[in-house]
Order: C-alpha cells, then sequence, then structure tokens
C-alpha cells in the first residue's frame, strides 16, 4: 500500500473555518479536564460529540488535541472511544501530540476490561506514526496471546497496521509466524479469518522481495490450510466465509474426488441469501470444474436458480452486481439460459445500467436459439418484445432495444421479418428510431447485399433532411454511393448534400459523403459529374485534415487513371461473413477468471483498470494462472510455449490469405477485433501482442496445477489419451506425433487438396462450449488437434492424422460457426490421392459429434 | 478491503466520514458525488451503483434517499461491497430504529461507534445486531415515528422503551412483491412473485423458534406436478422456482415437514427469500383504452378491477400512464359518485395519475373503477397514437393479503419457564412492484359483445385472421390494423354482429 499523501490541513473551503467554535470548545475543554464533580462524564461527552461532529464536516479541530487527550484520561468508555477515533484522525498530522497519547493507551492495553484493551490496542495501531512504532510490538505480542478473542482480532488486524507503518519492525518481530500459528489452531472464526487476510495481504506484499516468502504463501494454498478453513466453514461470518471461498476458488485439488468432495461440502452454501457468498462459491465451482466439461455444464444448470433469486430478492444495486455475474454466464453458454429468457425481459421501473445488461442477455439467447432451429419462435418473441422497449419512452433503452434486434437480426435469415421489422422502425416517426434503424439497415446490407432490393425500397423513403444523427447520416450516406445504381434519385441526394457542404459538422459524414460521391459517379457519370466536382473542391478546401487528404486523393487519383480510381474506390466487395465481436476471447477468459471481482462489472480485466499492486486480495491469481500453463506443458509433447508460438504464426498466416475482405470495422457498431481470421490483420495483431505478454510471464514458473490452459488463453491442446482404433478403409495411427514446426511448414506448402462444408448436430454445438470436448471426440477417431481457438460464434481448429502404415499426414483447417451448426473443412494432404477418403472418415467423426 | 465508508445525503453533504485505510484521498466523497449527479449530460441515465475514477472504485446503495458509499482500490468483489452497504444501513437501522437523515445526525456518534467495530482496517469484523450489543456503548436517540402499516417495525433492538421494559415480541412479515406484464388482450405475457419472509425479533434469552410452512410446498420447478392453469383459490401446492435462507436457518426437518428452525439474531433480517413464476390470480386487471375523438383530441378510458377477497383492502393504489409528448390538456371524468380518488396530469413528464384511496375496494373487493380523461394536443398525431402513449403502470399495497398461498403455519417459541407469553405477529404484504398493462388497446366504439367460444373460431375461419378474446371483459377486441379505415372496420364489425 502506497503511503498515503499527507492529509491537508486546512478545511475545504465551502466550509466554514469554524476558528471561533474551535476556541470556544478548547476553553470548555479544559474547565472540564480536571474537574471531578459529578456529571462531568455528561457534559464531556456533549462536547466530544460536537468536536467530533467538527471532524466530520471538515473542520480543523487539531488544536484541541492536548485537551481532548487530557479529557478522555476518565475511565467513561464511551468518551475513551471518541476520544480514541479523534486521536485516530488527527495522529499522523501531529506526531508530537500523539506521542502524548502512547502513554494512556498503553495503560489501556493493559486494563482488566478486555473491550478497554481491544480498543486501546486498536487506536495505538491506527496512530500511523512511525516513530512510536516502538511502542506497539509490544502491546501487539501480548495482545495476540490475550484470553479474549476479541483483543487477538484486534491484534491480528493491529500487526497489519504495523506491517503498513513499519514493514520491517512487524517482520523483525515475527510476527507473520505467530499469525499463522494462530490462523491454525484458534478457537475464535474471526481471529482466523483476520489472520488470514492480513497473511495474505503481507505475504503477498513480501513475496516480491523474497523467494521464501513467496514459498511460505503458497501454504495458504495447501490441501491442510484449504481443508482446515472449509471444514470450519459455517463457523464463519459470511464475510469470512466469502474470504475463505476466495481462497477456495484457488486451490488446485490433486484428483476429482477431491472436486466433488469440496462441491458437495459447498453445495448448501448456494442457498444463502448474501449474494457475495453465493458468487464465491459458484466461482469455486466453476473454477474446480474447469477441466471437467460436463460437470462444468452441470454447474451451469446448479447455479441459475440461486443466482436469478438473488437477482430478484435484494435492492437493485445488489441485483445488479448478480446480473452482471449472470450476463458474464449467459455471453458463454447462452443456450444453458435458453428457457429463462423471460427473466431478462425488463420491467419498465428498472434502472437503465440493468435494462442494458437484460437487453444484450435478451439478444444472446435469441441469437443461441436461432441456431438450434426448433426454436426459432424464441427468436421472434424475443424481437417482439424488443420492439416493443424500441417504442418506449426511455430513449436510450430504446436506442439499445434497435441495436439488438439488429444483432438478431443479422443472424437470422428471413428477409421478410427483418423489412417488416424496419418499416415498423421507420414508421415510428421518430429521429433517433430512425437513425438507429438506418445503421441497422447498413449493417444487414453489408451482411446481405442480396437483400439490396427490399432493404433499399424501405431507405428510400427517408429523406436526409430528417437524418441529423451523424452515424444515421453517414449510413444514408454510405447506401447511396453503394447502391447508387439502384436508387433512382442518389445523385441528387447527395449533390444536395454536398451543397450543404459547410453545415456538415461531423467529419466523419463529410469522409462518407466523398466516398459515396466517388461511388455514384463511377456508376452514373453524367448525374453526378457536378456533384463529384463541388464534393471535390469542398473536401480540398476543408480544415479537417483527414477531408483534406482523401479529397486530395481522390482527386490525384482521378487525374492519374480512372479506371484505377474505381477500383481503389469501389472495388467489388464479399460480404461480411462475421462481424467483429466487441472482444477478444483471452479478454473474456481473463475476465472469466477474475470471476466475482469488479473486471465482471467493468467488463474489462483487472490490469485494465487498476494498478499492479491492486489487483486484489489473491494478487497471486494472475501467475498461477499462467501455471498451468507450464503444467499442462509437461503432459503433451511439445513444450507449451513452442505451440503457442508456433499456433499464432499459423493464425497469422491465414489472417494474411483472407487479406483481401473488407476489414469489419469501419464505423459499425460492432467493430473491433475478433479472434478469426477474417477481421483482417489489425485483429490478430492485437491478440498476438497478448499472447506474447502471456508468453514471458509464463517462464520461469515450476508446474503446480492442472487447470485447462484454454481458459487463460483461449487456445487448447489435447493430453495424451489412447485412442480405439478406426475401422477401415482407412487406418490412421491413432498415436500419430506432429510438432508443431512441421505442421506449419507442410500447411504453407502443401496445395488444399480438398475444402467442404459439413453440419454438425445440434448436440454437437451444444458440447462445443464445453472445451476440449471436440479435441477428445476426433482423438477417438485418431485425428489429432494440434491448434484451436475462436470465440462463439466462430472456433477455429487444426487437426493432423497420420496414416497408420506410413508417415503419410493429413492436416485440417476446421471453422465452426455455432450460430449455423456449419463447418468449413479444408484438407492439406501429403498423399493426395487419400483425401477423398480421409475426408469422408473426418466428416464423420465429425458428424457423430455430440450424438451418444 | 474497504478504503472509505462514507454516507451523503441527496444534497451531497458528509452526514458521516469514515476512512479506514488512508490510500484514497481525502477529497473522494466530492469527486463520487460530482460524479453520480451528472453521470451523462442528458440526464438520462443514473449512475451504476459501482464505477471506477482515476483508479478507485465506487460502490454505493441508496437507502431511503441517502448515499451509502464504500470506496477501494482493490479489485474486490461487487456483492460482497454491495450487500456489505446494505447490511451497514440495515445494522443502524436496527440501533437507531428510523432510519433518515434526521436520524443518522443525530447519532453520528453511534454510528461512528458502529462503523469502528463493523470495519477494521476495511476488513469486516462483524455485522451482527446481536455481537455488536457488546462492543457498542453509546445509547441511541431515538425517532418516535408513527407504524408504518405492513412492513417491518421501527424500533431499536437497544433502545428501552418508554414503559421501562421491553416487550417481548416477534414478528413475521411477508411480503411479496409482484411483476406483472398484460398484454394488450388482458393476458399475461409474464408475472412472477418475489417474496421474503422477514423477521425481527425482541425476544430475550435467543430462543429457538420454529417456523411451518404449507405441507405441500414444492421447491424447484419440474419436481412438482406438471405446470398448467390453476386458480389461485383452488387447490394445488404452491410452486417455488427457488428459495435462499439466513445464515441462522436450519433446514434439519425442512425436507420432512417444511418446517425452518432457526435462533433469530436480533434485529431485522430476511428468513427467506423465494421467487414464484407459477401462475397465480393477479389482484387487478388493468384495461386501457385511448381513441381518437377529432383532429386533437382523444380520449382515454382506464379500468382497474379488483379481483381479491372482500374481506381484504388495497391501499394506496395509484395508476399512472405516459400520455402523448403532444398532449397540453386533459380533463377527467370520474365516475359518478366517486370518492378518495382524485387525478393530476403531469405536464412536465406527460403523465396521467390517477390515486384511488384505501377503502375504496373494501366494500367491493371484486369491484370495478372507470376513468375516463378528455386529452387535447397540440399537433395531430401521427395515427399512432397507441405507440405514444402507455404502458400502463400500478402501484399499490394489500395488506393481510397473499397472491402465492405461501403461508406460516405456526410459528412456535421454544418454551421457557416465563409466565408471559411472548407477542408473536404475524402479517402478509402485497405489493406491486412492476405492475403493467402495455400497448394500449384503440377504443371501437360499441363493439364490445358476448360471444360463446365456438362463435369466435367460426369468426377465425370466417375474417381469416386470429382475435385475441378478453374473457374477463366478454370482448371481442380487434387487431389493431383492421383499425385503419373506418369502413373495414364497420363492415368487421358488421360481420361479428350477425353471429
Amino acid at each position: 500500500m502506497a503511503p498515503p499523501p499527507q492529509s491537508q490541513r486546512s478545511p475545504s473551503p465551502s466550509q466554514p473555518s469554524g476558528k471561533g467554535e474551535v476556541s470556544d470548545l478548547k476553553s470548555q475543554l479544559r474547565q472540564l479536564a480536571g474537574s471531578r464533580a459529578p456529571g462531568v462524564d455528561d457534559s464531556k461527552r456533549e462536547l466530544f460529540k460536537k468536536v467530533i461532529s467538527y471532524m466530520t464536516i471538515g473542520i480543523d479541530v487539531s488544536p484541541l488535541f492536548g485537551e481532548m487527550v487530557m479529557c478522555s484520561a476518565a475511565s467513561d468508555i464511551v468518551l475513551k472511544k471518541m476520544c480514541y477515533l479523534y486521536v485516530g484522525n488527527y495522529a499522523r498530522v501531529n506526531p508530537d501530540l500523539a506521542l502524548l497519547t502512547i502513554n494512556f493507551l498503553q495503560r489501556d492495553c493493559k486494563d482488566e476490561d478486555p473491550m478497554i484493551r481491544g480498543l486501546a490496542l486498536r487506536s495505538l495501531c491506527s496512530l500511523r506514526v512511525a516513530n512510536l512504532v516502538e511502542y506497539l510490538v509490544g502491546p501487539l505480542g501480548s495482545g495476540l496471546k490475550d484470553s479474549n478473542s476479541y483483543v487477538r482480532m484486534v491484534a491480528v488486524v493491529g500487526v497489519l497496521k504495523l506491517y503498513h507503518i513499519s514493514a520491517s519492525t512487524c517482520v523483525d518481530a515475527d510476527f507473520p509466524a505467530t499469525l499463522k500459528h494462530l490462523m491454525l489452531n484458534d478457537p475464535d472464526a474471526q481471529v482466523v479469518a483476520n489472520c488470514l487476510s492480513t497473511l495474505q495481504e503481507i505475504w503477498t506484499l513480501e513475496a516480491s522481495t523474497s523467494e521464501e516468502v513467496a514459498r511460505e504463501r503458497e501454504i495458504l494454498l495447501s490441501k491442510p490450510v484449504v481443508y482446515y478453513l472449509l471444514n470450519r466453514i459455517k463457523e464463519f461470518s459470511e464475510w469470512a466465509q466469502c474470504l475463505v471461498l476466495e481462497l477456495a476458488a484457488k486451490y488446485v485439488p490433486s484428483d476429482n474426488n477431491e472436486i466433488f468432495d469440496i462441491m458437495n461440502l459447498l453445495e448448501d452454501r448456494l442457498q444463502h441469501a448474501n449474494g457475495a457468498v453465493v458468487l464465491a462459491t459458484t466461482k469455486v465451482f466453476l473454477q474446480l470444474t474447469l477441466s471437467m466439461a460436463d460437470v462444468h455444464q452441470q454447474v451451469y444448470e446448479r447455479i441459475k436458480a440461486p443466482l436469478l433469486t438473488l437477482v430478484s430478492s435484494g435492492s437493485p444495486e445488489q441485483s445488479y452486481a448478480v446480473l452482471s455475474h449472470l450476463h458474464l454466464l449467459v455471453m458463454r453458454a447462452p443456450y444453458v439460459f435458453s428457457t429463462d429468457y423471460k427473466h431478462f425481459y425488463c420491467q419498465y421501473n428498472e434502472p437503465s445500467y440493468v435494462k442494458k445488461l437484460k437487453l444484450e442477455m435478451l439478444t444472446a439467447v435469441a441469437n443461441e436459439s436461432n441456431t438450434y432451429e426448433i426454436d426459432d419462435l424464441l427468436g421472434s418473441i424475443t424481437v417482439t418484445e424488443l420492439c416493443e422497449y424500441a417504442a418506449n419512452v426511455d430513449i436510450p433503452i430504446a436506442r439499445e432495444s434497435i441495436r439488438a434486434v439488429g444483432k438478431i437480426a443479422l443472424q437470422q435469415y428471413d428477409v421478410n421479418a427483418i423489412v417488416d421489422r424496419l418499416l415498423q422502425f421507420l414508421e415510428m416517426e421518430k429521429d433517433y428510431v430512425t437513425a438507429e434503424a438506418l445503421v441497422l439497415v447498413k449493417d444487414l446490407l453489408r451482411k446481405y447485399p442480396q437483400w439490396s432490393q427490399d432493404c433499399i425500397a424501405v431507405v428510400g423513403n427517408i429523406s436526409s433532411k430528417n437524418v441529423q444523427e451523424p452515424k444515421a447520416k453517414a449510413a444514408l450516406i454510405w447506401m447511396l454511393g453503394e447502391y447508387s445504381q439502384d436508387m433512382h434519385d442518389a445523385p441528387y441526394v447527395l449533390e444536395s448534400l454536398v451543397e450543404n457542404w459547410d453545415e456538415e459538422h461531423s467529419a466523419e459524414v463529410r469522409l462518407h459523403l466523398l466516398t459515396a460521391v466517388m461511388k455514384c459517379f463511377f456508376k452514373r457519370p453524367p448525374e453526378t459529374q457536378k456533384a463529384l466536382g463541388a464534393a471535390l473542391a469542398a473536401g480540398l478546401a476543408d480544415f479537417h485534415q483527414d477531408v483534406h487528404d482523401r479529397a486530395l486523393f481522390y482527386y490525384r487519383l482521378l487525374q492519374y487513371n480512372v479506371s484505377v480510381a474505381e477500383h481503389v474506390v469501389n472495388p467489388p466487395k464479399q460480404a461480411v461473413s462475421v462481424f467483429a465481436d466487441t472482444q477478444s476471447s483471452e479478454i473474456k477468459d481473463r475476465i472469466f477468471d477474475e470471476f466475482n471481482s469488479l473486471s465482471v462489472i467493468y467488463q474489462k480485466p483487472s490490469y485494465m483498470f487498476t494498478d499492479k499492486e491492486h489487483r486484489g486480495p489473491f494478487e497471486f491469481s494472475d501467475e498461477l494462472g499462467n501455471l498451468s500453463i507450464s503444467a499442462e506443458s509437461v503432459d503433451t509433447v511439445v513444450p507449451a510455449q513452442s505451440v503457442e508460438a508456433n499456433d499464432k504464426d499459423l493464425l497469422l498466416s491465414t489472417a494474411e490469405k483472407d487479406d483481401g475482405r473488407d476489414p469489419a470495422s469501419n464505423g459499425s457498431a460492432y467493430s473491433a477485433p475478433f479472434y478469426d481470421g477474417s477481421s483482417g490483420p489489425a485483429a490478430t495483431s492485437q491478440s498476438h501482442g497478448e499472447l506474447a505478454v502471456s508468453n514471458t510471464s509464463v517462464s520461469g514458473q515450476t508446474p503446480a496445477s492442472s487447470l485447462a490452459i484454454d481458459d487463460l488463453l483461449g487456445l487448447s491442446f489435447p493430453g495424451e489419451v489412447t485412442a480405439t482404433p478406426t475401422p477401415p478403409p482407412l487406418k490412421l495411427n491413432p498415436k500419430a506425433i506432429l510438432d508443431p514446426g512441421t505442421f506449419q511448414q507442410k500447411w504453407r506448402q502443401l496445395p488444399i487438396s480438398s475444402s467442404q462444408e459439413c453440419s454438425l448436430s445440434p448436440q454437437g454445438v451444444a458440447s462445443l462450449a464445453a472445451p476440449n470436448t471436440l479435441l477428445r471426440h476426433m482423438q477417438g477417431h485418431s485425428i489429432h488437434c494440434i491448434a484451436s481457438g475462436g470465440q462463439s460464434p466462430n472456433f477455429k481448429y487444426f487437426f493432423f492424422a497420420q496414416k497408420a502404415e506410413e508417415a503419410s499426414t493429413f492436416l485440417v483447417e476446421c471453422i465452426i460457426n455455432t450460430a449455423s451448426a456449419k463447418s468449413q473443412i479444408k484438407i492439406k494432404a501429403d498423399d493426395q490421392s487419400s483425401t477423398q477418403a480421409f475426408s469422408t472418415l473426418f466428416q464423420t467423426a465429425l458428424s457423430k459429434f455430440g450424438l451418444p | 478491503m474497504i478504503s472509505q465508508f462514507f454516507v451523503l445525503s441527496q444534497r451531497g453533504d458528509n452526514i458521516v466520514f469514515r476512512d479506514y485505510r488512508g490510500d484514497v484521498q481525502k477529497g473522494s466523497a466530492e469527486i463520487f458525488f460530482r460524479k453520480v449527479k451528472f453521470w451523462k449530460e442528458d440526464g438520462q441515465e443514473e449512475a451504476p451503483p459501482v464505477f471506477n475514477v482515476d483508479g478507485v472504485n465506487y460502490f454505493h446503495v441508496k437507502v431511503v434517499g441517502l448515499l451509502f458509499v464504500a470506496t477501494t482500490r482493490i479489485n474486490i468483489s461487487p456483492s460482497f461491497a454491495l450487500e456489505l452497504l446494505q447490511r451497514i444501513g440495515r445494522v443502524i437501522k436496527d440501533y437507531i430504529g428510523v432510519l433518515n437523515e434526521d436520524s443518522l445526525r443525530k447519532n453520528f456518534v453511534l454510528v461512528y461507534e458502529l462503523l469502528d467495530e463493523v470495519i477494521d482496517f476495511g476488513y469486516v469484523q462483524t455485522t451482527s445486531t446481536e455481537l455488536l450489543k457488546s462492543y457498542v456503548f453509546n445509547e441511541p436517540i431515538v425517532q418516535r415515528a408513527k407504524r408504518m402499516p405492513g412492513i417491518a417495525v421501527t424500533k431499536s433492538v437497544v433502545a428501552t422503551e418508554p414503559g421501562g421494559r421491553n416487550r417481548e415480541e416477534i414478528f413475521v412479515d411477508i411480503i411479496e412483491k409482484i411483476s406483472i406484464t398484460f398484454s394488450s388482450s388482458g393476458y399475461i405475457l409474464t408475472s412472477e412473485i418475489d417474496g421474503t419472509i422477514q423477521m425481527k425479533s425482541y425476544l430475550t434469552g435467543n430462543p429457538e423458534i420454529r417456523l411451518a410452512l404449507n405441507d405441500d410446498l414444492v421447491i424447484g420447478r419440474g419436481q412438482g406436478p406438471i405446470y398448467g392453469y390453476r386458480s389461485s383459490s383452488g387447490s394445488g401446492s404452491v410452486i417455488l422456482d427457488d428459495c435462499n435462507f439466513h445464515e441462522s436457518v436450519r433446514l434439519d426437518s425442512f425436507d420432512m415437514d417444511r418446517t425452518l428452525t432457526l435462533i433469530p439474531p436480533d434485529g431485522e433480517f430476511p428468513v427467506m427469500n423465494y421467487r414464484m413464476t407459477q401462475e397465480f390470480r393477479p389482484p387487478f386487471r388493468i384495461n386501457a383504452l385511448i381513441e381518437e375523438t377529432g383532429s386533437l383530441k382523444a380520449e382515454v378510458i382506464l379500468k382497474i378491477r379488483a379481483e381479491f377477497a372482500s374481506n381484504v383492502n388495497a391501499n394506496t393504489v395509484k395508476v399512472q400512464m405516459p400520455l402523448p409528448k403532444y398532449t397540453t390538456r386533459v380533463n377527467f371524468d370520474l365516475e359518478p359518485g366517486a370518492v378518495g380518488q382524485t387525478t393530476d396530469f403531469k405536464d412536465a413528464n406527460k403523465k396521467l395519475e390517477w390515486s384511488l384511496k384505501k377503502a375504496i375496494f373494501l366494500i367491493a373487493g371484486g369491484s370495478e373503477h372507470t376513468l375516463r380523461a378528455k386529452l387535447t394536443f397540440s399537433q395531430e398525431s401521427h395515427g399512432n397514437i397507441t405507440k405514444e402513449s402507455g404502458p400502463v403502470s400500478m402501484t399499490f399495497t394489500i395488506p393481510m393479503h397473499n397472491v402465492s398461498r405461501l403461508q406460516v403455519k405456526y410459528l412456535q417459541i421454544a418454551k421457557k419457564s416465563r409466565a408471559t407469553e411472548p407477542y408473536r405477529w404475524v402479517r402478509y404484504v402485497t405489493q406491486a412492484n412492476s405492475y403493467v398493462a402495455r400497448e394500449i388497446r384503440l377504443w371501437l366504439d360499441e363493439c364490445s359483445y358476448s360471444v360463446p367460444p365456438a362463435v369466435i373460431s367460426n369468426l377465425h375461419v370466417k375474417l381469416g385472421c386470429v382475435i385475441p378474446i378478453d374473457l374477463v371483459f366478454c370482448r371481442v377486441e380487434f387487431p389493431k390494423h383492421w383499425a385503419v379505415g373506418r369502413w373495414r372496420l364497420w363492415w368487421n364489425t358488421a360481420q361479428l354482429a350477425n353471429y
């Protein structure tokens, strides 16, 4: 903990200085200090209250320090407590005066009454004055041995306070060792809990400097300690239970029996009324079962009801915290929640932060259900519900709803339904609805250009004068340029927009206008020539650098060669297959690892919003996560790092191949890098950077856990599982070995010998969500995975297989889209002649995936 | 780990400020308040309960208009912080009886004392009112407040009653909050009951208590009988979707006889929270109709119908309906002989408000009340008047009524050799959480008919479209797009009349 800044002595300027009052109080306190008259304690209490109330509102009452200390020599405990509060507040700015208090505090530490002993010890440790630490060690030492649990409780936290004032004094007095002993032996649960939190904090801070302490810290996660605490869990207060559960989530059990023991023991914690306990338990369950796909799935089912109950009981704030976590789970496994969609309906009186989360969850659930076809109804129910919100008086929510409808529409394949919805939106004749609808149409067209006729018909009715918002205007202009051959009056609309160039404040819109006029010119030159000239002239005179540059660029391009210009500005476009997700899968997995923390609320991993020292009560979570990688590497044929390195190269190379595609991030609402080769080099390089970061932290760790690697990086590779032999005609080697380097080399050299699409069973898609299931399944067919990655709905796998008799290899790239339950397979083979046989075998294996 | 805790008034004044760790700057309260006050420039969005400014995380909950705030730099569990804030509020309330700005200011020294014991150096020590009693010495300055009907008592757990001796009593409140969305035709789209059994004990000597619920209570949908419509008055078990329990509750015999055993700690706490989506009979039906009566005029007809037994009584019934933004004037027309009803048109947010005082439903539980309102517009509507108004929402409290039929069969206090039996209060309350009728129907003049179902199904064939039927009002509703033209409508109506 960084030392606190020297607090300002002067009160905030808005407050009265209260100088007169303070001197008044001073004289009154003086009078009372020596008095022994009956009832004097009551008048002192009144005066003390006044002092503290001034302190609260920010008046500096530190000049009263001497008087306050003198007055509190009395035995009245209420007075004492008020004085302690006062002293604690001002001792740091008045270290000399604080010395005055040491005497009576030390005396109180030996009082008969344990209450007074505890209080005095707490105040003594709260003085936070460096030159007083010598007075702390003695009372703390006896406090830790006190017969009364209250005093011990206070003393344990006192050790932590001492550590923050002077770490060396604390360590030299061997307090951490004492606490460790106390933690495992004290009969009082709160003393134990305080020991745990104190040791965690001290050891975490110390560990960075000392190897020995780092090892010591590992003890907290050892089986005896974790079991000792878990077995007593019901003795702890609900808050301390959270502490223990947080620790248990980091514990790595040695076998499955242990996992089930822990889960059985904690089962009833899921019925706790305190959301913090339930979420902490949930985290334990989720972390423990990461390596067991089917049990992990069951955990989702199990925690659903308790979390939903927490959402609907409690205050809006509490339900928001739980809902954020539910949101995370829904995003990870929407299909688990497909029957619960009604819980994500918004209520009219909910705060907008709750509504926003619910909208996203509804969208996720609806999208997922579409992929199954069995439940198409749900999709349309949800859309209907969302359309209700679009008509809502709450404008931000209405906007979000339309965007949500858009997201669902982008997954649906029913053009009529969507055009109907669009018409409905546009009929509302509300500016913001029209604006959002336009952006939605633009995205639809980029994905489904074949619908242009229907969509253009709808858009054609919108007057550009009614569209004010830059995003919407840009969308409209883009469509005018892109479909100028179908939109009768496109050149004239663009011309009028160019005429009002100076009134257009958004540079984004002006940029789009330039491009649109260019595109229109290539399609309908005579009608657009005038507008183009005007646009280029206006663009060249534009004060905005980008606009100016683009105009100049277009101008020179046209001068150079019109057909080249057309090729540059308006090349044939491919439809966007998948819009980029807002977050990369690594980030999402990172957030999942930090379940039950602020990362979930902010939807960012902790390194994005905290400095290293504040990552959390268990700062070593990071390193532990990394440990799992090296642990995995022990089991695999090749070291983890090299696979990773090669794998990211692989992804990079495929991305380069797809380079021709229009990068998905073009001012769209869904723009952000996506972990899928199709989104262009920008996205890949980001994930690249991420990987590199993780790589460096991996080195030098010792293996200690068996957590699945894929939760950290979204990448995974199989352990060695003995495979069942596959039937003829093509016999594959069940124990084929190929190192990633060779794979990569071969993949580059060999031509694609087969490229196919095949579909998956819905059950298969469902079980894809659990990590490694597909890999194990394929391994059962002697097809091995070398690298995988991606995030719903798109997953990418690289497989290889070898012929049983000879060293002839097959390489497969398999992209599975869970939304359409389809997979694209590219096969490369050493022996081209057997590709067909292998392809059949591969497809049969894949189609059986998920079936019993 | 918490760095600071403070309570701010609605105006942003510090009422209590306690710094536990000294690692967050002193001006945090001001930074926080400014951020909450001006979350979004347009003021349309509320600040979320958790946010981060310059590396400091701020948590807040609103309790009786006050802001309870905690700060930290650490990435802690948000639920932990928010639950804690809520709990601190409850502990303070246990001590000072009534929690509000005034009582908090009067008792701030006591509050500081509590805060010192609840949290030490950022770590929670205890939030149990019971344990705190032995550490906390300030006497609360208790406000006398009139007893609010229904919800928990406002009596300090430590202060002595004016009479000298504290009365031995225990309160058990079964509070149910209903969320319902009615569709345009009066069907229930979604419904949920969020219930809690709240307990507040003033018993001395910590006796054990047994609380028996319905024998046939089923927990977890899918375990019980097949889901289907059951009228709430009929038999059939109560099926809860899920529930959770307070720490002190022991469930040893719960599976056998649905009995909860507990030694209640001091102060107020929820024994059990439950959630139910089983169908139930809604206490009120809402019907809202809107019709254009001229180019700049429209008429709204609101009808509410009470559907609970006549011996119970709803308090503070209030119906609200947003009207089109271009509404300038509203003339209300209450039913003849209406008493205790008030109407209002809030021009600022264009809302119609209709309040019905207590006792209106007393005589005639199962009665219906109607409000007609004539609207004047400043501009012509785009023929989409139904989209521009609504949804109609309703708030109410019905004491001594519960819709889930979950009951406390008995409340047994373990016998101590004692002359006086403690007072036991078991009370039921039903409240509206989100009680909404969406999509205001177009009112079609005099087109209500009582039609037997057979005729309707025949009509489906004849007219080639589905007609939702509201059986409660015995009225046939036309799909909205029929109203496109008057002639079309007339024809349809005539067709219907032929039957």
